[in-house]
């Protein structure tokens, strides 16, 4: 048995009783004349792991950025786990409320910089939040740390800073500090892009875990279409503000029906 | 009447080193008030509140854009006539606290902006409060990087409270000056008064550029 079983085990969200974990209805954003989200309706099922792929300037980042509460919509309903996250109305600024703020804590996020606090040592990276949002005991909170830190493969690291680290090292930490919060969704906005290429497999290998282990719901921006095949239940191709075609990963990536679709994925992958 | 006169200059150190320890009391307690005032007026700028940050705005042009003398003589002079009066002490670190107020807040401003659109987002990601946010993710690291300049600010103010002299504070320079009107002799005075700002200002100016090699910004 893994030694990390245990730690794995208090990552699992209860899901029996939510069928639809987030939910896009109608959801439109612009930025200027460029329509980022184009009335998009689309759902994740609990513990189910989504990968999203498309061409840059798509709109894929927003989705994750909205779960986030980073951007606001124009218009639309966005729901997590059975809570409203955003009820936009067209022509009115829309701004955050308690709700919104309340139903993000269900959410973490890995972003493709890392956004480590660099001022900070790794622990104190990880147990900042739960520490001061969650009211955990800083004991405990510590306990939880140096499990989630091994888990990841950088217990020996604990008091080092951001910057002392490789990429492939604080991206690991961005994930344990992400997972410190007890999500129920996890998204990761192309975890990888900023890394060398020899320092993929190591983050890669760690979503990948989470992936087959847990039963968190996990929505992936991605470029790394062979792992996006592994471990997805469903890859979506994104393009323009909208859903092109949705999947299987063994149908989308082997037999795409859509024409755009089939030119994305053979100029990914001319070979 | 000889033009250096050793034995009146010797005689004079007592009295002017009190006004010396007065300049570097006054320069301590103005230089906590700019710290303070100027990093709040900064986040309330930052953070763009209707009114309140204009407000702030004027605040700031108002302060940089009188000299300091003149605000001296408005606090202490011209206050009272509409019946706000203080001691000179007081006012004189209250004055100079406040107008450098007006140079630290855009120094701090300048930390906060260049920090990364990325740590908010991580803040916000985490659902740290935004007070906590301030207090430990941007004031940390918007500090750091402007410590050398913050420290040039602390070396000037601690020139300019000599200014304070014109509001009847005896600190250094008003020691000096009444010495020399007393005993109609300014060179001594003047002199000394002049050396003794220089041995605080210049190793503090040699520890400032070392600073500046040191602190720059970890992203």
């Amino acid at each position: 048995m893994s030694p990390h079983t245990d730690i794995l085990k208090t990552l699992n969200p209860k899901v029996s009783d939510r069928d639809v974990e987030i939910s896009f209805t109608g959801v439109s954003k612009t930025w200027g004349e460029n329509h980022v989200l184009r009335g998009l309706d689309f759902d994740v099922r609990a513990g189910e792991k989504v990968s999203i792929i498309g061409p840059s300037g798509s709109g894929k980042t927003t989705i994750l950025r909205i779960l986030m509460t980073l951007e606001t919509p124009d218009v639309g309903v966005v729901t997590v786990g059975g809570d409203v996250l955003w009820d936009a109305k067209p022509g009115v600024k829309n701004k955050e409320t308690k709700q919104t703020i309340a139903t993000r804590r269900k959410v973490g996020m890995v972003f493709q910089q890392f956004n480590l606090f660099p001022h900070m040592t790794v622990l104190e990276n990880v147990i900042e939040a739960p520490i001061h949002v969650l009211g955990i005991s800083k004991a405990d909170a510590m306990e939880r740390a140096v499990d989630l830190l091994e888990l990841v493969g950088l217990q020996e690291h604990m008091k080092h800073t951001p910057p002392e680290l490789s990429g492939g090292q604080q991206q690991r930490v961005a994930i344990a500090r992400a997972l410190a919060m007890r999500p129920q969704v996890m998204l990761f906005d192309e975890p990888t892009s900023a890394l060398d290429p020899e320092l993929i497999g190591e983050v890669l290998n760690v979503i990948r875990r989470l992936a087959t282990t847990t039963n968190m719901t996990m929505l992936m921006v991605t470029h790394e279409m062979r792992f996006a095949q592994e471990i997805s239940d469903r890859v979506v191709m994104f393009d323009k503000g909208v859903v092109v075609e949705q999947g299987p990963p063994e149908q989308l990536f082997k037999n795409p029906q859509q024409e755009r679709t089939q030119r994305f994925l053979k100029a990914v992958n001319p070979y | 009447m000889t033009i250096w006169d050793t034995n009146f200059a010797i005689s004079i150190i007592p009295i002017l080193l009190e006004g010396f320890w007065l300049t570097i009391q006054i320069t301590f307690f103005s230089f906590l008030i700019s710290l303070v005032v100027g990093l709040l007026v900064a986040i309330i700028r930052f953070l763009k509140i209707p009114v309140v940050s204009l407000i702030f705005d004027f605040y700031v042009s108002f302060l940089r854009g009188t000299p300091l003398l003149v605000q001296a003589y408005v606090a202490y002079f011209v206050l009272p006539q509409i019946g706000l009066t203080f001691d000179a002490l007081p006012t004189g670190i209250v004055v100079l606290g406040l107008n450098y107020s007006a140079y630290t807040a855009e120094v701090y401003r300048a930390g906060i902006e260049q920090l990364p659109k990325g740590q908010w987002e991580a803040s916000r990601a985490l659902s740290l409060p935004p007070m906590r946010t301030w207090v430990r993710i941007v004031v940390p690291q918007a500090v750091r990087p402007i410590i050398p300049v913050l420290g040039n600010y602390l070396i000037m103010m601690f020139k300019d409270s000599a200014i304070l002299s014109s509001i009847t504070i005896i600190e250094l320079m008003g020691t000096a000056l009444q010495i020399g009107s007393n005993f109609y002799r300014y060179l001594e005075p003047i002199t000394i008064a002049g050396l003794l700002y220089l041995i605080i200002s210049f190793p503090c100016s040699l520890l400032i550029r070392r600073l500046e090699q040191r602190f720059v910004p970890t992203h």
